[in-house]
């Protein structure tokens, strides 16, 4: 049995066959996760200084001396990397005095400091197979970014609380500015927002959870999905990038709903974070975090390790960084790995390489290598540069 | 999913009766249930103008014939692999209670649907709820398909 590494699901029950260092069957692996692996097999990043190939201990020794070198060094990424790696990367960091940073955007930091500090209640997503009879995806959809999280978790499986599930038992509500293919599933629970019109669609349901009529929406609608959220007996919030964008820095209006629902029934947020560990990242970080934006501008050299942050960043912070010398660690070519001054290349975690990593919802998940390679894994990786500096 | 009113509009519409049914639409109908066959209507083989139509409509009726016996037909291409279908079909959850019935995959070789490769394929139709003297119209699987990769005709 191997763990996938494809999403934060980190789903557990993957049946693979091995063949030639390569998978040959895989069975119930998604085929986002599918695409992920053989994603990775194909196009390995190759040890680089400068464009020339070097041996691996040379571009390992090459990204210590520019760390060294460096005035304000910047180590970015971490979200699809083990917990030992990223607390490898603190420790440099201490060392160093250099800023730490993930590529999500800085409101998903704030969510996720709320919930791990215990302030906004939460669950794990076994409870939510267990128990949850109302599942809301805000701004999310799952069936695309995580996609067995209905199957394993949210909408079907059967739980000790819920055997008769999504026949009889469980609603499942989306709340997005498109149909999307979550939503189409909710049919006729969905509930359209405007781009942007989180907080006025917050309004409007704390309106009718106070039993007063509700000013924006279609109030029909909105009364009905407050009927659904007060007779909840275990309410789950999913929580997804398109409400977080929207609410920026208005979190607090959701954190008043949260507040709000809790006084009438049970209800609960679980994030929807997308890489394999960026809860493990912010659970070691104790915080919000730094902005990534400010930072990559103030750097003179960057460690860059589980991303690609000069094809995921929005263009300005993806230009300030390239001006800087990057080291890279990647098992995998990128736009940030070709553009590398080092790059520096690893086994693929969850194939390659073991380790632990933490779900999105915070359970600790373990896995063992199932490939056999000759490449260190970033953890080992970072322990060498941490000596070197 | 062809309708039988396109399949009508590609047949030749004079309800000649050479099929054996007392109009094209019937014949229609008996097509889209797979009783009856392209080739069981004479003019539209045999006369040339009727050729584009012929054409058209064997396009149209391929994806009926990959169908199984019980009407279910995948179309790999658009599936998530999700899981959504292994983890509804009563009979996956019947033969595996542990794993299908708590959202996770099966392990055995009883169950019909599955994901293999990042795709649900099936096995065992025999076994579908829709198959067979007893047969119930189920829909567990399509209906909680999100990208309508399972169908039935
Ligand atoms: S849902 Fe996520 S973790 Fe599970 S198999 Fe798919 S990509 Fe992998
Ligand atoms: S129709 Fe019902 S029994 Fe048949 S494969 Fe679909 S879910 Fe399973
Ligand atoms: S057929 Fe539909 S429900 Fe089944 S795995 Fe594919 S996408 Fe999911």
């Amino acid at each position: 049995m191997a763990i996938c590494t494809g999403c934060s699901l980190l789903c557990e029950d993957i049946e693979l066959t091995v063949k030639d260092g390569a998978i040959s069957h895989v069975r119930n692996l998604c085929r986002k996760g599918h695409g992920h692996y053989q994603g990775l097999l194909t196009q390995r990043a190759r040890p680089m200084i400068d464009g020339e190939e070097v041996a691996l201990d040379q571009a390992i020794a090459k990204a210590a001396e520019v760390l060294h070198g460096s005035k304000a060094p910047l180590l970015c990424g971490w979200s699809n990397t083990t917990l030992e790696a990223q607390a490898a990367g603190m420790s440099i960091a201490k060392k160093l005095g250099a800023s730490i940073c993930d590529t999500s955007p800085p409101c998903l930091g704030t969510l996720m400091e709320r919930i791990i500090s215990g302030s906004a209640p939460t669950c794990t997503l076994d409870d939510v197979r267990n128990f949850a009879d109302v599942s809301v995806f805000w701004g999310s959809d799952p069936s695309n970014s995580h996609p067995r999280h209905l199957s394993r978790f949210s909408y079907y499986p059967r739980g000790e609380k819920r055997q008769k599930s999504y026949e009889e038992e469980r609603t499942c509500i989306a709340v997005d500015v498109r149909k999307s293919a979550t939503a189409t599933l909710c049919s006729n629970y969905y509930f359209r927002v405007q781009p942007g019109g989180d907080g006025e669609f917050i309004e409007s349901i704390l309106a009718t959870l106070d039993g007063k009529i509700p000013k924006f929406g279609e109030k029909k609608r909105m009364i009905e999905l407050g009927t659904i959220l007060r007779k909840a007996e275990y309410g789950v919030i999913f929580p997804g990038p398109g409400m977080l964008y929207s609410l920026q820095n208005k979190l607090e209006l959701f954190e008043t709903l949260l507040a709000k629902l809790n006084e009438i029934a049970t209800f609960k947020v679980v994030p929807m974070v997308e890489r394999f560990n960026s809860r493990g990242y912010y659970q070691l970080l104790h915080g919000p975090g730094n902005s990534l934006a400010a930072a990559a501008k103030g750097c003179d050299a960057a460690l860059v390790i589980g991303s690609d942050p000069l094809a995921e960043l929005p263009l300005a912070t993806a230009r300030a960084l390239a001006r800087v010398p990057l080291i890279v660690i990647d098992p995998h070519r990128s736009l940030t790995v070709d553009a590398a001054s080092v790059v520096i290349p690893s086994a693929i975690s969850g194939m390659e390489a073991g380790g632990t990593a933490l779900r999105t919802d915070g359970v600790k998940i373990s896995f063992e290598p199932i490939i056999e390679s000759d490449l260190p894994s970033d953890e080992q990786i970072l322990a060498r540069i941490l000596e070197a500096i | 999913m062809v309708s039988a009113m396109e399949i009508y509009m590609l047949l030749p519409k004079t309800n000649c009766k050479k099929c054996g049914l007392p109009t094209c639409m019937a014949f229609a109908v008996g097509l889209l249930s797979r009783e009856k066959k392209i080739d069981e209507c004479p003019p539209l083989i045999e006369e040339k103008k009727y050729e584009a139509k012929l054409k058209k409509l064997r396009e149209v009726m391929a994806p009926l014939e990959t169908a199984s016996e019980t009407g279910l037909i995948i179309h790999p291409e658009k599936c998530f692999g999700c899981g959504n279908c292994v983890v509804a079909c009563p009979v996956n959850v019947a033969a595996e209670p542990t794993r299908c019935g708590v959202g996770l995959g099966p392990q055995g070789d009883k169950v019909i649907l599955r994901v293999e490769d990042g795709v649900v394929i099936c096995n065992n139709l025999k076994e579908c709820r829709r198959f067979g003297p007893n047969k119930v119209l189920c829909n567990a699987c399509t209906a909680t398909c999100p990208s309508k990769a399972i169908e039935f005709v």
